[in-house]
């Protein structure tokens, strides 16, 4: 541990920075554990949503509502922000800080547009649609489903934000690289999250 | 204050057992005045009402805020030093831990003094605890303090999975752990992945009673059910939670007394995890009458009954481990002597229950709280005096009283045995459970009074133990690293309190049950692995409890932000989520801080530690 902050110190990171020191490496590990209880609790929404899909109330269905071209700009953009991601971490194995923060903060835009399109789209099913969490237990299961996500996508874009501030401030260590690993272990996570609700949503929506 | 910003495990522990044993006694004095109550046949004490708050708060509160904190306690107190390490993977989150389940405890019992507490049951079943029935705040306390509190179990089950996969001391490979680290691992485990099904619950009751949800509205296209299949799914899990800690408990308590290895180590292990792994398996034997099915019903009462298997094993194995051995019956083996054979009945109970047929009969009578109530109590309570008398003294460094101990035993395994055993004839002869009275000439009444006399007796045993840490705490901190003289594993070898580095030099490990193996290799104590050296240790801080509060004042601002008060500056600050958001500002510039500020802890140089 001691080499490795003598290293940070003297501007030569190790290889993997983000595994360098133990607290780097129990950070990963229990941010592993972490996303294990997170897909729990994505789990058990999805089974929620599965279970109240076609219980409409006799308010909109999922085909009535739904328009794929919206959603799928929107995973688009999600997706390219992981991609993004993956190269910020590429940058940091690479040692080379100012790329890292231009990278991230693609990710965090590209989020950040995500998010927007999410929050048009529900503003638009309850202005014109009559589709509010009070509507159906489709309505609520929807809205619960997916704005636990775009909850997860708007921290997120903060916890990035924050993180590109910190590069600023302090530079590529020891101590801020596994923050910025997890961060987009996290990042992809919610990606993922998002390729099922795609799926289980709105293309099953559309066809089921 | 140091209290209140400390990062230690050993000081956490502390806590955490003072804020356990605070909830368990006032789930306790619910207990007894339920218990009051049910004395004679239309007994009017406690009306309906009060009744119904009564036993869904002893319930939530016994199993939430009572025992979880104890376990948390021992945990805390015995894991890093068990496994020969300086401190927890993540101190800060141990504190932060810590404080969230406190204040969720706290929300929680807010409620007496705040219109009313939950009457749903613990299981807070809908559409019993929607607001067409549930009308007062209660079930929202229940919602929003569980919610917070599980944030905090949830943290610590992270930080102990962390702690055990990567401190572990040189030498100490995972089938050298001691049990009681393998059964923490596990628990861990079960509450990861069981606790986030809770917390979605949670989240829906929450939604559908505040914002106007139709999760479980069956008039919005909702359906009650599904809250008993997410409670379940979570719920049986955390039976296990509470048991497996209890387990582990036990298989050190009895080595040590009988100065025996534990019998079946391997298999102890191996049954550990299947019944983790099972125990995910088998959520609806608690909802048989509600219509599944019989294959469903089946395949459930056959899930169940597997379990009997691996926890077969350990009960021969505790008792193979004993034969032969050279047996005391000091104060922490009484109890997990008397554990076993108690434990044993409730788990015959559970696997009668386990069959769908005879459970239509059983469900909801007081056959079913005998049986939990021998399992936790009979099980786990008896488990968590074990340890807290076995452990007590690397706790404070101060042995409990031999004398008072045995009295607490007696008088409470009795007085246990006495309140749950005639509960399975009441419940067999068709006494409901959750009512607050029954008429006489139904052959309840002589049962029901054995029964509170019973609960009279454990309380009785609790004051003699009570009274015990009292007398106790007056006395020298005097007890030697190894006060049963019997010890096996690695917190015998390091004082009675440890310092707060735990170990001056991280020892090898060379076997199962560590320092019984240097000992009768004829060392005194542990062949260190690295040399006196300067510690790093991490900075106090307040900063998890200020997250802690900032939580709380969220979770109140939330489940009044649909409320009309009197005065109308409360109501814009409520109704437009003011509160809610400065509780949440507090928590996230907490947050913030923790994570701008790098915390660079402070080194104990090795002149230092020889001074000590
Ligand atoms: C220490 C002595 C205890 C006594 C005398 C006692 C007594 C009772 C009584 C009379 C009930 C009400 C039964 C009903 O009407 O349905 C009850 C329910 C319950 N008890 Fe205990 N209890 C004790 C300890 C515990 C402990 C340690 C736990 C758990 C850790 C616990 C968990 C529960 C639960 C979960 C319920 C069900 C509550 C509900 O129906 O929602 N009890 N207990
Ligand atoms: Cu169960």
């Amino acid at each position: 541990m001691t080499t490795a902050h003598a290293e940070a110190v003297n501007g030569t990171l190790p290889h993997e920075p983000e595994k360098a020191t133990l607290e780097g490496r129990n950070k990963v590990l229990a941010f592993w554990l972490f996303l294990g209880g997170e897909a729990v609790l994505f789990g058990t929404l999805f089974a929620t949503f599965l279970a109240l899909r076609n219980q409409t109330n006799e308010g909109p269905s999922a085909n009535e509502l739904f328009h794929l071209p919206l959603v799928a700009a929107a995973t688009f953009l999600l997706l390219v922000s992981s991609l993004t991601s993956v190269f910020a971490i590429q940058a940091m194995h690479r040692n080379r800080p100012a790329l890292l923060r231009s990278w991230l903060l693609v990710t965090v835009v590209l989020g950040a547009a995500f998010l927007g399109l999410e929050i048009y789209e529900f503003s638009e099913y309850v202005r014109h649609e009559e589709f509010g969490m009070t509507t159906s237990a489709f309505s609520s299961a929807f809205y619960t489903l997916v704005g636990f996500h775009g909850a997860h996508v708007a921290f997120g874009i903060l916890w990035i934000s924050v993180l590109i501030g910190q590069l600023v401030r302090k530079g590529l260590t020891v101590v801020t690289a596994p923050k910025i690993y997890v961060s987009a272990m996290y990042w992809h996570f919610i990606d993922v999250v998002w390729v099922f609700i795609f799926t289980v949503v709105y293309l099953l929506g559309k066809v089921g | 204050m140091d209290w209140l910003t400390t990062v230690d495990h050993k000081k956490i522990a502390i806590l955490y057992l003072w804020a356990g044993g605070l909830f368990f006694g006032i789930g306790g004095l619910e207990a007894i005045l339920i218990r009051i109550q049910l004395i004679k046949p239309m007994n009017t004490f406690l009306d309906a009402q009060t009744f119904n708050e009564l036993i869904t708060m002893h319930g939530t509160t016994m199993i939430f805020l009572g025992v979880m904190p104890v376990i948390f306690a021992l945990m805390n107190a015995v894991i890093p030093l068990q496994i020969g390490a300086r401190d927890v993977a993540f101190p800060f989150l141990n504190a932060l831990g810590f404080w969230t389940f406190l204040f969720g405890g706290i929300l929680l019992n807010l409620s007496w003094i705040m219109g009313g507490a939950p009457d749903a049951g613990w299981t807070s079943y809908t559409p019993l605890s929607t607001t067409t029935y549930s009308a007062t705040h209660g079930v929202d306390f229940y919602t929003i303090g569980l919610q917070i509190a599980g944030l905090g179990t949830l943290i610590g089950g992270i930080n102990f999975l962390a702690t055990i996969i990567t401190m572990r001391a040189p030498g100490m490979s995972y089938m050298r752990m001691p049990m009681f680290a393998w059964t923490t691992f596990i628990t861990s485990a079960i509450i990861l992945f069981a606790f986030p099904a809770i917390t979605v619950g949670l989240v829906l009751l929450t939604f559908d009673r505040i914002l106007g949800a139709n999760f479980f509205e069956v008039g919005g296209g909702g359906n009650p059910v599904l809250w008993q299949h997410i409670f379940w799914i979570f719920g049986h899990p955390e039976v296990y939670i509470l048991i497996l800690p209890a387990f582990g408990i036990i298989s050190e308590v009895i080595p040590t007394f009988a100065r025996k290895r534990l019998f079946g180590y391997s298999s102890m292990v191996f049954a550990t995890i299947l019944i983790a792994f099972l125990g995910f398996m088998v959520w609806a034997h608690h909802m048989f009458t509600t219509g599944l099915g019989p294959v469903a019903n089946a395949l459930f009462s056959v899930s169940t009954m597997l379990i009997a298997v691996p926890t077969g094993i350990k009960i021969f194995n505790w008792l193979f481990t004993m034969w032969g051995g050279q047996v005391r019956f000091t104060t922490p083996n009484l109890f997990a002597v008397g554990f076993i054979p108690t434990f044993t009945m409730g788990g015959v109970t559970g696997v009668m229950l386990a069959s769908a047929p005879a459970d239509f009969q059983f469900h909801d009578t007081y056959f079913v709280v005998a049986h939990f109530h021998y399992v936790i109590v009979g099980g786990l309570v008896l488990g968590l005096f074990a340890g807290l008398h076995y452990w007590w003294p690397k706790m404070f460094g101060r042995m409990l009283g031999e004398g008072l101990g045995k009295w607490t035993f007696w008088t409470f395994i009795i007085g246990f045995h006495m309140t749950f055993f005639v509960q399975h004839f009441l419940g067999l002869m068709g006494m409901q459970r959750r009512v607050f009275t029954y008429l006489p000439n139904q052959q309840f009444d002589l049962l029901n009074l054995i029964s509170t006399i019973g609960a009279g007796l454990m309380g009785v045993g609790m004051l003699f133990f009570l009274a015990n840490i009292f007398l106790t705490s007056r006395k020298p901190a005097d007890a030697a690293n190894d006060p049963w003289e019997d010890g096996r594993t690695l917190e015998w070898t390091i004082p009675s309190p440890p310092p707060e580095y735990n170990f001056k030099q991280t020892p090898l490990v060379r076997g199962i049950d560590a320092f019984w193996k240097e000992k009768t290799a004829g060392h005194k104590g542990m062949t260190p692995s690295e040399p006196v050296g300067s510690i790093h240790m991490p900075s106090a801080t307040i900063l998890p409890f200020l997250m802690s509060v900032g939580i709380f004042i969220a979770g109140l601002g939330f489940m009044f932000s649909r409320d009309t008060f009197s005065s109308e500056a409360l109501s814009f600050l409520f109704n437009n989520y003011i509160v809610t958001g400065l509780g949440l500002l507090i928590t996230f510039g907490s947050m913030l801080m923790r994570s701008l500020y790098d915390d660079h802890g402070w080194h104990i140089e090795p002149e230092e530690l020889e001074g000590r």
